[in-house]
């Protein structure tokens, strides 16, 4: 059997597993949906909707009907990308999720492009360094931050850099001058795990065989370190790097507030704090889908980009 | 490394004692507005400062850390109740429950864990129960993966077998043979999970879905005074700080626990 036809099947199925996986987040958004005090229909538009959206939406949720017929009732709806209405602004709350997430994507980016490489360059340095004092300082410096809570560090950050030194402005959407400070408060919980998850990768590698025998051969140290152990580290670390994904989802709620950046997570928090649960509710259905949808992405390029790793059912 | 570990120790009594001994060592009432002392700096009589309705900052971060960590293990002894219920029927039952209840335990390991928590507590009544609750339904499933795979291996040992030869009863196999195999890694896993579940307290906190005011806890203390950030900056200081220097401690803890029993973090 060839390769290719190999990561066919591997995509089918994978694409196959997404389906559960979406329905089980549509019947979370539903159940919460339900829980909630109130007619569902009222609960996903509001009151200071207009009676004929109220009407229309009671309608397609059949309200009258058992909860099966009503989720599937949902799921339809949700499928033509109808979420509800704001409580507030009485507009649909699928339009603002388009309209600000690639802010939140902004965000998240910037977030990468500092983590990725400090995380890595400090996982590479610790592990090479193994044993020594600079090794400790890097272990110690990432526990740190994995225990600072971002909207913390956000706040802090602010403090030093706008409020104190004057450098940037404190707060808004707008050019990299704004991205700057909530690009890196987000970026430290990643710098953290990405440092963790490298330092005992390429651990791993240093141990393995093939590094011995490069050693025999006579190959300069830069070279191993460099060609040998670097290049078969970074492809586990793609996955972590793609899983990861979901800890930008859950700072950029945090973060976001902070910032005054208006994307995704501020919308969220606004909504947490004006009881708008059609924008909470929507809030969490897009970020599951997104970071599930993520997660299914990583893990296909990791079938491609790693020779080694065998599929589902090669051998079998 | 075995200073470092001291000083540790040391460090986490501290945060309890002076948490379950609130009462007694915090200098000021938490709660008590006082408007002679608006947002007064750091002095020997308010050592972290008063916020802007003249309550003792000190006061309020040894109170809050009761909430934060009262819910933080009570969350912990939830995921660790739920995570081996699951664990146990699943890797003893094996075959289809074990599919089906992993794969719904996979699908909550799937969610983003701060988006589900949020899920829970906008439908709950505000409060530190509702954030127990939603700590627990985000965290439990990481339990039941690392359970089910040690009931796995244990079914596998002769004394199991021998038990079953004897005819004791599937339902006394599980309870009385298996479960207690679990406890310790299901304690030493509760572990490695406190820092984080103390940052997501915070983090609902913060969001207002956790301890309503005018109870004090880290994260709405944060969330509440951060437009005071420029005039009074310890009032955002001093519990973020509380914050951190818990979770801290707490990671620590876990990485040694981790090392010494060779837990994997999932």
């Amino acid at each position: 059997m060839n390769r290719r036809y190999d990561i066919k099947i591997y995509l089918v199925k994978r694409i196959l597993l997404l389906l559960p996986l979406l329905l089980g987040t549509t019947l979370f958004t539903f159940i919460l949906t339900k829980a909630l005090p109130g007619d569902p229909a009222v609960v996903l538009v509001g009151e200071r909707a207009s009676q004929e959206v109220i009407e229309s939406i009671r309608k397609e949720l059949k309200t009258d009907q058992n909860f099966f017929v009503q989720y599937v009732g949902y799921l339809s709806m949700t499928l033509r990308g109808e979420l509800g209405r704001s409580y507030y602004s009485n507009r649909r709350v699928m339009d603002d999720l388009i309209l600000k997430s690639p802010n939140t994507l902004l965000l998240a980016a910037g977030a990468m492009v500092i983590a990725i490489p400090t995380g890595l360059f400090l996982g590479f340095l610790s592990a090479l360094k193994r044993g020594t004092g600079i090794d400790r300082f890097i272990t110690s410096i990432s526990v740190i931050g994995l225990s600072l809570p971002v909207f913390w560090s956000g706040l802090m950050i602010m403090l030093l850099v706008s409020l104190k030194l004057r450098i940037l402005p404190p707060s808004g959407t707008g050019d990299i001058r704004f991205l700057i400070m909530p690009s890196i408060t987000l970026s430290l919980p990643a710098i953290a795990t990405l440092t963790r998850v490298s330092k005992t990768t390429l651990i791993e590698i240093m141990e393995m065989p093939f590094i011995k025998t490069a050693r025999a051969k006579g190959i300069t140290e830069n070279r191993i370190r460099l060609v040998h152990i670097l290049k078969n580290g970074l492809i586990p670390l793609v996955t972590i790097i793609g899983l990861d994904f979901g800890s930008y989802l859950n700072g950029a709620v945090l973060t976001e507030t902070i910032f005054g950046w208006d994307g995704i997570g501020r919308f969220a928090m606004e909504g947490i704090i004006k009881r708008d649960y059609p924008v909470v509710i929507g809030c969490i259905l897009f970020g599951t889908i997104v970071y599930v949808m993520i997660n299914i992405f990583v893990d296909i390029i990791y079938q491609y980009i790693d020779p080694r790793v065998r599929l589902h059912g090669k051998n079998e | 490394m075995e200073k470092m570990n001291k000083v540790i120790y040391i460090f986490l009594i501290i945060i309890m004692t002076s948490s379950i001994l609130a009462p007694l060592l915090s200098p000021y009432d938490p709660v008590e507005i006082n408007l002679n002392e608006i947002k007064e700096p750091p002095s020997l009589k308010h050592p972290f400062g008063t916020d802007n309705k003249g309550r003792d900052i000190l006061s309020r971060v040894i109170y809050g850390g009761r909430i934060s960590l009262f819910v933080a293990f009570i969350a912990a002894t939830l995921s660790i109740c739920i995570g081996l219920f699951v664990g146990l029927i699943s890797g003893y039952a094996g075959r289809k429950v074990d599919m089906a209840l992993m794969a719904i335990t996979d699908f909550f390991l799937s969610f983003p864990a701060l988006l589900l928590a949020i899920g829970i507590s906008i439908v709950l009544p505000p409060g530190i129960y509702s954030s127990m609750i939603a700590i627990s339904v985000a965290g439990w499933a990481s339990f039941a993966r690392l359970i089910r795979g040690h009931v796995l291996t244990i079914k596998e040992m002769p004394y199991i077998e021998a038990a079953r030869a004897i005819g004791c009863s599937d339902w006394r196999i599980v309870v009385f043979h298996i479960l207690p195999q679990c406890i310790s890694l299901s304690i030493v896993m509760g572990g490695l999970k406190l820092g984080g579940f103390i940052l997501t307290e915070a983090s609902l906190s913060f969001l207002g879905l956790g301890a309503q005011p005018p109870v004090p806890s880290w994260g709405s203390m944060i969330s509440s005074n951060r437009i005071y950030i420029l005039s009074a900056p310890w009032m955002v200081i001093f519990p973020g700080l509380a914050i951190a220097v818990t979770a801290l401690s707490f990671n620590l803890i876990g990485d040694i626990l981790r090392d010494k029993y060779r837990v994997k973090k999932i």
